[in-house]
């Protein structure tokens, strides 16, 4: 079999892929398969990446996407999953409490050690300390422990505990909107 | 200043001074920058990019430092300007790609180059030769504290700088070190080194920009991390990481040079011959070839040319600067043939 893409090299990798609900088949060589690996890489960008990490495990209440909305520019948090870039500055405290996590999860941290602006000083503010006992309640948190031992079963593929963690989740969410 | 002005000389990153310049090629900071409140660019309606431009533009006005720059608006230069500052490492592709609402500065050495409404609102950008990061920050921390003086930056006491893309959150500093490492390369241990380097948190890509293939066996390091991190930190600790490759890649260059010398010398020496003969060339070969002969400087194989004509040449024989050099449109093969040329007269001296 020859390689669709070259059509010279002989076809060793077949893929399968499924685009808008319709299956097709290529058969294609090694070299025209690593070329298309790092297109797809590219192409399963940041934006995604950053969808993913951002509400992993999480249900998003359709009211709450509703709600959740930046008064000054617009943006929908719903988009910013969507493209994985916030619309102003005033976005991140409309989004403060999902930005929290998801700094975390990029960064490592979410609280600056950086310089800042000529003329405005960063003490380590009461809303700044505030916030880092809240993130670290949240963590504490036995919810969001749970998600987290979740993302990390499923990223190190070990389905049968995700599985088991999933429904441990799902109780306690229950649990929740019961009281 | 005009573009013109800047084809007859190249930039100072390309000077081939400043510590371990035999490895490394240039030192590269960034720092990503917003106004409160207006949208980011790509939110942005066309009255507010124009107004970013005013605001910087006043920033910029306002100091001496700016003086002898030179700020273009990206959509009145053609094409042909825009990919040549691209070829420059001055600007982005994305930058050209919108053109509308968009600005550059760019400084007389350039030494700085401002982009104005990318993906941020300002992404300021200082090189230098050589490994000098922390010289770099020190000139772009300069100029970041000119301009807050002037814009009001959008900065969160927890979050710092804020960003449109949260992995730039914080101090919105990028940190990029270019690396020519042949030795690693030929003796195949540079995935081993990529390896490394994408276990500790940084990211390696090729000499002509994001996207693009390692080509001349140069490698680009960055940080990924902006936020937890001071701005000194997460230099050092690139440093600390590019002695190391630095290290690794002098080994691996005197390992050659005992177990296979004479067939490191033939390289260089064709690689030398072929750039100084060719008559037409690509790009491609090109790159390689003046990749053997850099190392061939380095190792003492080749003694009378001067590496700042190697390291401008990898910027001299791009498509936009050839027809920048001939000052008209040319085709594939026409570009290959004054590539030889440009070559040949730069060797030849």
């Amino acid at each position: 079999m020859i390689c669709d893409v070259c059509k010279k090299k002989k076809a060793s990798v077949h893929l399968t892929e499924i685009v808008d609900g319709k299956m097709a088949e290529m058969h294609i060589c090694e070299d025209c398969a690593r070329e298309r690996s790092v297109q797809m890489e590219q192409q399963f960008g940041l934006a995604d990446l950053l969808a993913g990490l951002s509400d992993f495990g999480k249900q998003i209440k359709t009211e709450d996407k509703v709600k959740l909305q930046c008064a000054n520019c617009g943006l929908g948090y719903d988009d910013f999953r969507k493209f994985g870039r916030l619309g102003c500055s005033e976005c991140y405290n409309a989004f403060r409490t999902h930005l929290a996590s998801l700094l975390k999860k990029i960064h490592g941290s979410n609280q600056h050690l950086g310089k800042h602006p000529v003329g405005r000083v960063t003490p380590p503010s009461a809303a700044a300390k505030k916030e880092a006992k809240a993130v670290k309640e949240a963590k504490e948190d036995s919810l969001q422990e749970l998600k987290n031992q979740l993302q990390q079963a499923v990223l190190s593929e070990r389905f049968e505990q995700a599985a088991i963690l999933r429904d441990k989740i799902r109780i306690l969410e229950k649990k929740e909107k019961a009281v | 200043m005009t573009i013109d002005e800047l084809i007859n000389h190249t930039g100072e990153w390309l000077k081939g001074t400043g510590p371990q310049s035999h490895i490394v090629m240039s030192s590269r900071v960034r720092l990503a920058r917003n106004v409160e409140r207006i949208p980011f660019p790509a939110k942005a309606s066309k009255k507010e990019l124009v107004e970013i431009i005013k605001i910087a533009k006043e920033a910029f006005d306002a100091s001496e430092y700016f003086k002898d720059a030179m700020f273009l608006k990206i959509n009145e230069m053609d094409t042909l300007d825009q990919q040549f500052l691209i070829e420059r490492h001055l600007m982005s592709h994305d930058h050209a790609a919108t053109s509308e609402g968009r600005a550059i500065l760019v400084s007389k050495e350039e030494v700085l180059s401002i982009m104005v409404n990318e993906e941020d609102h300002l992404r300021i950008q200082v090189m230098q030769s050589g490994s000098q990061l922390a010289e770099t920050w020190k000139i772009i921390n300069m100029i970041d504290d000119i301009l807050s003086n002037k814009i009001p930056y959008a900065y969160d006491a927890s979050w710092g700088y804020l960003t449109a893309c949260p992995t730039n959150t914080g101090t919105g500093i990028r940190g990029s070190v270019m690396l020519h490492l042949p030795a690693l390369v030929m003796t195949k241990q540079i995935n081993k080194v990529l390896e490394a380097i994408a276990k500790l948190s940084f990211t390696s890509r090729g000499f002509y920009g994001e996207g693009t293939q390692a080509t001349g066996n140069f490698f680009q390091i960055s940080n990924q991390v902006s936020l937890g991190h001071s701005e000194e930190d997460v230099l050092q600790n690139m440093n600390g990481l590019v002695g190391q490759i630095v290290e690794q890649e002098e080994q691996a260059r005197q390992a050659l040079l005992l177990q296979n010398r004479s067939i490191l010398e033939d390289k260089i020496c064709r690689s030398h011959g072929i750039l100084k003969n060719a008559h037409i060339i690509s790009s491609q070969e090109t790159v390689d070839l003046l990749s053997m002969v850099r190392l061939g400087i380095d190792v003492g194989v080749i003694k009378d040319i001067k590496k700042q004509t190697i390291n401008e040449l990898f910027i001299m024989i791009q498509p936009a600067h050839l027809q920048k050099l001939e000052r008209k449109k040319l085709n594939t093969l026409e570009r290959d043939v004054k590539r030889a040329s440009v070559i040949r007269s730069k060797l030849g001296l």
